[in-house]
């Protein structure tokens, strides 16, 4: 088979609260939101209000830009709350959910049998088209743009990452369903990247129509843009389309049974829960029944996603609509003395300076303290040790803060996602914001050509 | 402790905006966060930091440069000693260059940090701890006598116009602490060259013996008389006349251990500018047509201010290249130009701090050229493809 790409840059943060591997069914949630937040660069549009009964399926809202790309309510129930934040931005759509879930119907078949265009109707009518996102900027694809690629990445690298080939390990037939699908949206190669170091799951390694790449090295080996970059790097005007396992799962199943039914398997991580496990749910789902009872006290941080890259919600927030990980961590809202001399032997740091090294195979418990403030920058060499493309990621920050288009471009905006940067910016001296940097980068980029 | 943070949260608003010091702000913020790392937490981006933050980082390079500091101080008493003809045990040795040499390292840090923290109010920053280091790396390129008003004036010109002139720390372009030096360098030359400079007590002349010359080896090897220069095993432990913190290569290298092991100090640089420095040595002994170009090429490094500046200047992450690949044509320029000037100009025997401040200057042009490379590179690849 293919050969093994290897990733030498980056870094492994070991943190403790590692899933057991348990799947549980999650006790039925009676709350269920689609945020329009967990989407790049779209405008909603409501087409409900509150009130409104809907079924699993039915369109929330639409993008103002894509009118055709539906999102839809996980489940069936009633619109009870549409929550907005600043400048009555939508932030939550929320459905309180029936007992039993009834779902809307769509016309599918066998996707070897349907034109392109009929899959294209399918997916966005059912609110699944959104799985599908494009690099550059990380937005939701466009049908109309014919992609030279699409990417799989088939492992997570963050810190107490779920494992995928476990989650996925039972859905053999609805994954290459998924991928029967996907091909027909391109000409080009389906990439599915596997880890090389553990054999894989049965579900990856006998789906066909996919080239199966492997990688092995710390995170951020398991981010789709660092597995573009060194398969099939974008240049200007290339686009290639990404989506990850749980998702092609998902769409499989629509075309399996004709209705969207948003299942999903999500890994609870983090320190501070009791039993970290993963739990069977659906898509949009309360985190307040998984997580009453099984967590510690104190004042916690709840994140939909990983550590580096999640979003923080509360605790009876919602999962995100592509997170596959609940992790909870203390809150580090407190004032250490003398606490930049201490030798650091519990605190986790990527420089040796924070003497945590010499304790090898430690797992830490983490929390958000900022560990100083926000300074100019002065080291150097900090990023490049954990980015591993061949992008000076100081540069192109630079060229962003400057808002200079051309440099950007030239730095090699195109290749990179907020994510990427998730590890610079973890082990910033100067703790640089630079995940929201590269965003706004982004988002000027995409403003700039159209 | 508790009580301690009672009482700054209890005098804090005082030094918030509209409170009764409020023009204070910085400096409180400083002396707090000094105190107590803040308990600010993370808002948007990653959840959690990494546990080094800029005050840790500059502490690492202040304790790499303690050995220096310790030994530089007891050389002080051993140069003056010697010079006197007079025998002392290892404390008053160490003592006598304690209390020269301390009241140096006040006034640097007094003069210098209070203008860093009037510009952080100014500009309504934090106050940044750069300073931390640059505040010990200027005594110790100084000769022990020089006045303390010189520090003084040469500190505030080195922060005023090497750094807050640029914006502040993370904007300079040259070194601030090598920039103090070029200053008293060039604007007190009496003061900071010459045999007489080095030694304490030399520069008034009384009780000097007449054997002491107080020339440090470098100036030997520069007016040809290899014949005077001290044993290897004397350069390398530096108890040799020189800046106060430049003469012990022993010292030198503990500080650039804990430099790389920590990964604070870049050893790209390091390294570069050592092979830069054999490189050129190597060409000056091939040619070799005065005694100074036939000293063995490798005793350059133990000359002068050359260990010194290889591992605690020519680093400054600021100042220098920024690219891995810049670093290292950075550093061995460095090397290379340090003993040339050196050796082919007998006018600036200490030819490393020439060097350095010259490389500062031409550091963002080596990395224009690096990331050149990198944007063509990709320019390529687009080409290729299409």
């Amino acid at each position: 088979m293919s050969k093994v790409i290897k990733i030498k840059k980056g870094l492994n943060i070991s943190m403790l609260g590692t899933a057991e591997k348990i799947i549980k069914k999650a006790d039925h949630a009676d709350f269920y939101a689609v945020k329009p937040t967990d989407f790049q660069g779209i405008r909603p549009k409501l087409v409900v209000k509150v009130g409104d009964k809907v079924k699993a399926g039915t369109p929330l809202f639409y993008d103002k830009f894509q009118p055709e790309v539906q999102f839809t309510s996980p489940v069936s129930g009633e619109v009870t709350e549409i929550n907005r934040g600043e400048r009555r931005a939508i932030l939550e759509v929320v459905v309180r959910a029936d007992a039993t879930i009834e779902y809307e119907e769509f016309n599918v078949g066998d996707p070897k049998n349907l034109s392109k265009e009929k899959i294209v109707e399918v997916l966005q009518k059912s609110g699944l088209w959104p799985t599908l996102r494009q690099r550059p900027y990380s937005t939701i694809a466009n049908p109309k743009d014919s992609p030279k690629a699409i990417f799989i990445s088939a492992f997570d690298s963050a810190p107490l990452a779920p494992d995928m080939d476990y989650i996925v390990k039972d859905c053999v037939t609805c994954f290459q369903k998924g991928i029967d699908v996907l091909s027909k949206l391109t000409e080009g190669i389906i990439h599915l990247n596997i880890n090389a170091d553990y054999p894989a799951a049965e579900t990856y390694t006998n789906a066909k129509g996919v080239q199966i790449n492997k990688f092995t090295g710390p995170h951020p080996a398991g981010n789709v843009g660092i597995q573009i970059n060194k398969i099939d790097p974008i240049n200007k005007g290339d686009i290639v389309w990404y989506t990850y396992p749980q998702e092609i799962v998902s769409i499989g199943r629509l075309f399996e049974k004709g209705i969207y039914d948003a299942t999903k398997i999500v890994a609870l991580t983090g320190s501070e829960v009791k039993s970290p496990k993963y739990y069977k749910l659906i898509n949009g789902a309360s985190i307040k029944n998984l997580v009453s009872g099984n967590i510690n006290d104190g004042e916690l941080r709840y994140i939909s996603g990983n550590v580096l890259t999640g979003s923080k919600i509360s605790k009876d927030g919602f999962v995100g609509y592509y997170d596959s990980q609940i992790t909870v961590i203390p809150e580090g809202n407190y004032y250490e003395f003398f606490g930049w001399a201490k030798p650091g032997f519990k605190k986790h740091s990527a420089s040796r300076a924070v003497f945590s090294w010499l304790i090898p195979g430690r797992k830490y418990k983490l929390d958000t303290n900022f560990h100083g403030g926000n300074r100019a920058y002065v080291m150097t060499g900090e990023y490049e040790k954990v980015f591993p493309m061949d992008i000076f990621p100081v540069q192109l920050i630079k060229a962003i803060l400057v808002e200079d288009i051309d440099k950007m471009e030239q730095l090699g905006i195109y290749e990179v996602d907020e994510e990427d940067f998730a590890l610079c910016e973890y082990v910033c001296t100067s703790k640089t914001e630079v995940q929201s940097i590269i965003r706004t980068g982004l988002d000027l980029m995409r403003k700039e050509m159209n | 402790m508790k009580s301690l943070r009672r009482y700054i949260d209890k005098i804090k608003p005082h030094f918030e905006k509209g409170g009764r010091f409020e023009k204070l702000e910085s400096t409180f913020e400083a002396f707090e966060s000094f105190l107590f790392v803040s308990n600010k937490v993370t808002s948007k981006g990653t959840h959690i930091r990494d546990a080094n933050d800029m005050k840790r980082t500059m502490i690492v390079v202040v304790i790499a440069l303690i050995p220096t500091i310790i030994f530089g101080m007891w050389n002080v008493g051993l140069q003056h000693f010697r010079a006197t003809g007079q025998e002392g045990t290892m404390l008053e040795l160490f003592w006598l260059g304690f209390i020269k040499v301390f009241p140096i390292i006040v006034v640097s840090y007094v003069v210098g940090l209070g203008i860093e923290f009037a510009f952080a109010q100014y500009r309504g920053h934090e106050v940044n701890e750069g300073f931390l280091v640059s505040g010990i790396l200027i005594p110790l390129v100084l000769p022990v006598d020089v006045p303390l008003w010189m520090v003084a004036v040469a500190t505030a010109f080195a922060v005023v116009i090497g750094k807050e002139v640029f914006g502040g720390t993370g904007m300079n372009i040259l070194n601030p602490a090598l920039t103090a030096r070029a200053f008293l360098f060039f604007a007190y030359p009496s003061y900071m060259s010459g045999n007489a400079v080095w030694t304490h007590g030399m520069m008034n002349g009384e009780g000097i013996i007449d054997s002491y010359s107080g020339a440090t080896p470098l100036a030997e090897a520069a007016a040809g008389n290899i014949s005077n220069l001290p044993s290897v095993a004397e350069m390398f432990f530096g108890t040799i006349s020189g800046s106060i913190g430049e003469t012990s290569t022993l010292a030198i290298l503990i500080g650039a251990a804990i430099l790389i092991i920590t990964g604070i100090g870049s050893a790209r640089i390091m390294i570069s500018t050592v092979i830069g420095g054999l490189v050129i040595g190597l060409l000056l002994n091939i040619f070799a047509v005065n005694p100074f170009m036939e000293i063995p090429f490798w005793q350059h490094l133990l000359l002068g201010g050359f260990a010194f500046g290889a591992v605690f200047m020519a680093t400054d992450p600021v100042s220098a290249s920024q690219t891995p690949k810049g670093k290292i044509i950075y550093g061995f320029l460095i090397g290379f130009l340090a003993i040339l000037i050196r050796v082919i100009n007998p006018a600036y025997p200490e030819g490393v701090m020439l060097a350095i401040l010259l490389m500062n200057v031409f550091a963002p042009l080596i990395d224009h050229y690096v990331i050149e490379g990198n944007i063509k590179k990709r320019l390529k690849r687009a080409k290729v493809k299409a």
